[in-house]
């Protein structure tokens, strides 16, 4: 048997560990600021959530899945959040919506923009893919430590971990979406005159659209994938109740709360899906 | 008359190291050695042609020989590696990227080969594009959109998105957009090659009809010779980056300027390029209707021909008279009037030869080719109508 030399020895984890500590002791107030703002947004949409009476969100829920899918998912997705509703688990749903659309909305401000940054400039694109590789191997616990310690215990670490997990998707289907853009129309647009920035938005962003939703979709799907994860830091949610059940042994509760986050992930994956397909209907005869 | 576009010396090398490129080629190497030395590829390799106000300009070539480079370099889609392009005798090589836009804004547009249609937008919106991006107001925009989409033919369809509609009405969508600027020059960047046959030669006779009221600057690519011959004022024939012949449809093939071209010309059905002027002569043997059948007969001895056309003192074509009835009339003293006949066929200068075959199968006279005012050009005897069709 052969082992690697004891005299070749580095530690990599420990500088890293450096970097962490320097950064939580000099960079307080910075993320103290991030913490509050996080926090603050993610109780806005929580509170505006559970300010909207159930009745009326299971409504829109129906009527946007009969606009965009169909008539029978629509009632089936009403059935899905009543269900929910009526285990007693809606509060935990509005937190565990929270915590996703926030992570989901922010992912999303970061993705588009370093996609397109990718898809323009070869030399950004091979900084950001190694690293997107990286975010989507590396085991999600291993970053929850630093997010614990940069932003405490609680949602805001869980949204930040959930960002890191969730970006990829949206950076590498927004960067493909953008290169897609067939040649010609870029060059007609050139043909006219338009400025660069004006044809990204009237042209590019516009064709790319579809695809960048199937990336928003996939973003919102494993950010609800993290929902139990990001719950060992403190994120309340139906994570938690995933967790505590683990904790108890308790079937029944684990099960319930189990459901529930498969019933949200249908609906909302069928929604953002339905809605990228009713503007992918322009997009299908290209040559 | 002076040029509206004048390319001089254009040089187009697409790589990473165009100079060293572009200084094999002013030292004479051709596009391979470059190629195989450089890595570099040459595009356009010292390309010169002027094109004037108001003409069809066809780029004719295969694919590869660098005439779609060409029409790109003179929007600076494509940014030439050396040489001057004057418009309106402004070098716009020169123009910085404000002076580009603009001009792209106000006088040149560009018709692509798969459209290159907005497809998430409306036929409308398609049309009203480069209004918008010129900052026309909203309301002109649709104004003038209209009045273009009416203009292809495509009235009614103004809602329906491109990929609802056929290749054809979709280029027809292309033309209306570019149209909608009022550009001075139009490029056409092999704009009916994505069309079946039968659409395409629709087209052709409609962007015919069109330049006719228009009178734009019209710069047309293609691989095909039949269309370059049938649009073209003036065709200019590229191979391997270099344009190896240029003149008129009828030029080029009288007198091919080598082998390549006179390759591509045995393809071309003739009767469709050459007119009625390229063959008729200027009739010699003519009688004037003060003359009597005698003079007729006498003219027609001296010329050895069986007919001769009759005109008056303005030259207008009244008749012809036959050697037959000419003698008939000297014996029983009629006058030239009394035995004109009128059972001959005419013709415009600008007829294409195959339009007179028929005619001249059908005639044992020549063909008289007279203007709209009656008067006689010239005639076309059946001998040469054949001998244009080798």
């Amino acid at each position: 048997m052969s082992n690697f030399p004891d005299i070749i020895q580095f530690n990599l984890g420990v500088y890293v560990n450096n970097i962490v500590e320097w950064l939580v002791a000099n960079g307080e107030s910075v993320f103290d600021a991030i913490t509050r703002g996080t926090l603050s947004f993610l109780l806005a949409i929580q509170n505006f959530i559970m300010w909207i009476p159930w009745y009326i969100i299971i409504l829109a829920v129906v009527l946007l899945g009969i606009y965009v899918c169909s008539w029978k998912s629509g009632v089936m997705y009403g059935v899905m959040l009543f269900i929910i509703g009526g285990m007693g688990l809606w509060e935990e749903m509005a937190i565990t919506l929270a915590i996703v659309i926030t992570s989901v909305l922010i992912s999303v401000v970061i993705g588009v923009t370093l996609g397109i940054l990718a898809a323009y400039s070869k030399r950004a694109s091979s900084f950001i893919n190694p690293l997107l590789d990286a975010m989507q191997t590396m085991p999600s616990f291993v970053y929850l430590i630093p997010a614990v310690m940069f932003f405490g215990l609680g949602m805001v670490p869980a949204v930040f971990a959930t960002i890191i997990y969730a970006t990829p998707p949206a950076i590498r289907l927004t960067t493909l979406a953008i290169r897609e853009v067939s040649e010609e129309m870029i060059e007609a647009a050139h043909s006219f005159g338009s400025p660069s920035w004006k044809i990204l938005m009237q042209v590019e962003l516009p064709q790319a659209f579809p695809t960048i939703m199937t990336g928003i979709n996939q973003t919102t799907m494993m950010a609800m994938a993290m929902v139990v994860t990001s719950s060992m830091i403190g994120a309340k949610g139906l994570g938690l109740n995933v967790l505590t059940s683990i904790n108890r042994l308790d079937v029944a509760m684990g099960f319930e709360a189990g459901i529930s986050i498969v019933f949200l992930a249908v609906i909302i994956d069928r929604l953002t899906q339905g809605v990228a397909n009713k503007f992918n209907y322009h997009n299908e005869s290209v040559e | 008359m002076e040029a509206k576009i004048k390319v001089d010396g254009l040089v187009q090398i697409f790589g990473n190291k165009p100079q060293s490129a572009l200084r094999r080629l002013r030292k004479g190497k051709n596009k391979d050695e470059i190629l195989k030395e450089t890595g570099q590829t040459v595009g356009v390799s010292d390309v010169s042609f002027d094109v004037y106000d108001g003409e069809i300009f066809v780029i004719m070539g295969l694919s590869g020989s660098g005439k779609s480079s060409v029409i790109r370099c003179l929007n600076l889609l494509n940014k030439p590696t050396a040489g001057d392009i004057y418009i309106d005798g402004e070098n716009i090589v020169k123009y910085d990227k404000k002076q580009i836009r603009k001009m792209r804004q106000n006088k040149i547009a560009m018709v692509f080969q798969h459209f290159g249609l907005l497809t998430h937008k409306t036929v409308l919106e398609n049309v009203e594009y480069g209004l918008g991006v010129r900052g026309v107001d909203p309301e002109e925009r649709r104004k003038i959109a209209l009045e273009n989409i009416e203009t292809v033919g495509l009235s009614g369809w103004e809602e329906m998105y491109p990929n609802e509609l056929s290749g054809g009405m979709q280029q027809r969508v292309g033309l209306a957009r570019a149209l909608a600027n009022d550009p001075d020059i139009l490029l056409m960047d092999e704009p009916f090659s994505a069309l079946d046959p039968l659409i395409r030669r629709e087209m052709q006779m409609e962007l015919l009809g069109l330049q006719s009221k228009l009178q734009k600057t019209i710069i047309f690519i293609t691989h095909d010779i039949n269309e370059a011959f049938k649009l073209g004022d003036r065709v200019a024939v590229m191979k391997d980056a270099k344009i190896v012949q240029i003149g008129t449809p009828e030029e080029i093939i009288e007198s091919p300027s080598n082998e390549y071209i006179e390759d591509f010309v045995k393809d071309i059905d003739r009767t469709k390029i050459i007119q009625a002027k390229n063959i008729m002569t200027k009739s010699t043997a003519l009688v004037s209707l003060k003359d009597g059948p005698s003079v007729a007969v006498k003219e027609m001895r001296a010329n050895g021909i069986a007919s001769v056309f009759v005109v008056d003192k303005g030259m207008k074509l009244q008749g012809i008279v036959t050697i037959e009835d000419a003698i008939a009339a000297i014996k029983e003293k009629k006058k030239l009037e009394d035995i004109l006949r009128d059972d001959y066929f005419t013709t415009s200068k600008e007829e294409y030869v195959q339009e007179l075959i028929e005619d001249a199968s059908e005639t044992k006279y020549p063909i008289a080719v007279t203007d709209e005012d009656n008067k006689l050009l010239g005639v076309i005897v059946r001998s040469s109508i054949l001998s244009g069709l080798i």
